[in-house]
């Protein structure tokens, strides 16, 4: 079986009705399902947290089997898996979908985790620190997509965990923490 | 009704007539149907009366024959009086009685001489039945056949002066090129009357008899032929005999019904004559068969007498209120077949399910082409039947720059929490081994 990246493919991904949108409704489902699931693995694997639907995401065509999915196709996967809460659009148009294999709140909860493992309770730190800064490296926080990361960020404001303060450019943008 | 011992001389008057399934009489060789009418007793007016009255029935005249065929299933049993055996057509007589009554015709027949009064209750043209009544009974046509059986068993088979050769051995004007010299003959000479051209279409129907005669000749000699050359007969000239046994064997209707033979039950009879017809073609295609394939066929059979794709569709359409054993059946796709009432999806399902089972076709899929191959039946009819196997989860598509394909469905099979296990039984296991070994 091929990989993309260091991705290990399943063997489904060389079944041509894989890449056709199924009309039957029970054989459609399951389709949608198999499809959901291996879009988050790929993501959460390689670290992806967008996908544009009109853009060449390597998942959507096999050039193995010579098969690519549709516009229509697409749009119903990436929906499937908007409607479990595992994704966002950004757009009314439906181009863009945001990609969380954690939910906010899961990202929220790592984002405690860091805090508490590197004794960070009553510091100041940058956003842009927490996404790529020493103590970052090696966890899951490492590279997050900032928006995902605002939202975590203020949920937790909102639990009074930390708080959010602005800088003269986005870039330093600042937390305090008390937790 | 007449009872005792009275009617039991004639009875031999009556023979029983064979009828199809469908109700249709049994026609014997060379016999041809002329007319149809409905609501007729037939009645004996001596006293006593002679034999048991036949009441409220179908009468048909063909050219060796009176049939009387019950119109319900009643306590009756269709009969048929042999035209050899009537002696005498009485014309009806005119008189100020007869126009209270309903019309009756009396022939009297052998044995025992026994008059026999056909009453006519329903509707119908029952001076142009007199006349056919009385053509039919005056062409003796039963007379030629046994002369040419006589012939045929004096000089063997395939000598006998019907067909395309006539007895000096020079090709008779038949079929089509003689019918268009006939008409080029006429075109140029302009006195004569359009009604010539008609009669001209009277000769192709006659010759058409001829012609169906002939294709039975053929036939019979295609079927001995391989026993007398045993051992030389390879596949290829096997195949070509069958082919054109199946040829000459749907060119078979002698007798269609008509406009003119069945008058207002036109589609009645029409219905019923193909019913029996269909069976054939039917079993060929395998228990369904397209209506546009349907019409070819019949229409083919019929010769010269062609019916209109809407008279096909009304004789379908009859067959609901007849006990027959084929019915219409509409796809969702809008296809309207013919099939089977005994036919079931399920048998031709799992031939899908064979099809699309092996190792070759798991990897390529196949096409409604494909299938129509395998399964012997019209590519149109054959998507009909993916496309169900596909609406049962048994298939699932792939559409491609190549077209539309139909694979095993392997979906159900794949376990959504583990993506990339692969169970070694099963079909899915199966496709990956298939689809492996072109990789590797």
């Amino acid at each position: 079986m091929q990989k993309l990246a260091d991705f290990k493919l399943p063997q489904f991904f060389n079944y041509p009705p894989y890449f056709t949108l199924q009309p039957v409704r029970d054989t459609r489902e399951k389709q949608i399902q198999l499809w959901k699931e291996l879009i988050l693995d790929y993501c959460k694997s390689q670290k992806i947290f967008l996908i544009g639907v009109e853009e060449d995401f390597p998942l959507f065509s096999n050039s193995a089997i010579d098969r690519t999915l549709s516009h229509e196709a697409r749009e119903t996967f990436l929906s499937a898996i908007v409607g479990e809460g595992r994704a966002e659009w950004l757009d009314k148009g439906h181009r863009k979908c945001l990609i969380l294999w954690h939910r906010i709140q899961d990202w929220a909860d790592l984002i405690l985790k860091f805090v508490r493992d590197n004794g960070l309770e009553d510091s100041v730190m940058t956003v842009e620190e927490i996404r790529s800064g020493t103590e970052s490296y090696g966890t899951e926080l490492q590279g997050i997509d900032r928006t995902i990361l605002m939202r975590a960020l203020k949920l937790l404001e909102n639990k009074g965990k930390l708080a959010l303060f602005k800088g003269t450019s986005a870039d330093d943008e600042g937390v305090k923490f008390s937790v | 009704m007449a009872s005792g011992s009275s009617n039991i001389g004639v009875s031999g008057l009556f023979e029983n007539a064979e009828v199809t399934t469908s109700g249709r009489p049994v026609l014997r060789r060379n016999e041809v149907e002329c007319f149809l009418l409905s609501s007729v007793d037939l009645d004996s007016e001596d006293d006593p009366p002679r034999f048991i009255a036949l009441k409220s029935g179908n009468l048909i005249l063909t050219t060796h024959r009176l049939i009387w065929i019950p119109s319900q299933s009643n306590a009756y049993v269709p009969s048929s009086v042999p035209l050899a055996a009537i002696t005498q057509i009485f014309s009806h007589k005119k008189s100020i009685k007869a126009m209270f009554h309903s019309p009756r015709i009396r022939f009297q027949a052998n044995p025992g001489s026994v008059v026999v009064t056909i009453v006519f209750r329903g509707k119908g043209d029952f001076d142009d039945f007199l006349t056919k009544f009385w053509e039919c009974w005056r062409g003796r046509a039963w007379e030629e056949d046994e002369k040419i059986e006589s012939e045929t068993s004096r000089a063997g088979p395939g000598t006998g002066a019907q067909g395309l050769y006539g007895n000096d051995g020079t090709v008779r004007m038949v079929g089509l090129a003689g019918i268009l010299r006939k008409e080029q003959e006429q075109w140029e000479s302009t006195d004569k009357s359009l009604q010539d051209a008609f009669q001209d279409l009277n000769a192709l129907m006659s010759k058409a008899k001829e012609m169906v005669s002939l294709a039975e000749k053929m036939r019979q000699k295609l079927l001995s032929a391989p026993s007398s050359q045993n051992g030389s007969t390879d596949d290829v000239e096997m195949g070509s005999k069958e082919e054109m046994q199946q040829l000459m064997l749907s060119v078979g209707i002698i007798s269609p019904v008509t406009k003119e033979s069945a008058g207002a039950l036109y589609h009645q009879e029409l219905s019923r004559q193909l019913a029996d017809f269909v069976r054939i073609p039917l079993e060929q295609a395998g228990g369904m068969i397209s209506l546009t394939d349907m019409y070819y066929h019949f229409n083919r059979a019929r010769g010269t007498e062609l019916i209109s794709p809407d008279d096909l569709w009304q004789a379908c359409t009859l067959w609901e209120k007849f006990d027959v054993p084929v019915m219409l059946r509409k796809f969702d796709s809008g296809v309207i077949v013919i099939q089977n009432k005994s036919h079931s999806d399920e048998e031709v399902m799992s031939r899908i399910r064979m099809l699309v089972n092996k190792a070759e076709t798991l990897r390529t899929g196949v096409t409604a082409s494909d299938a129509a191959l395998t399964l012997k039946i019209a590519p149109a009819m054959a998507k009909e039947h993916l496309l169900t196997a596909e609406t049962k989860g048994l298939l699932c598509r792939d559409m491609s720059p190549d077209g539309l394909r139909f694979y095993f469905n392997l979906f159900p099979e794949i376990d959504p929490t583990d993506l990339h296990i692969v169970k070694d039984f099963g079909t899915y296991g199966e496709w990956v081994k298939a689809t492996s070994l072109l990789t590797v």
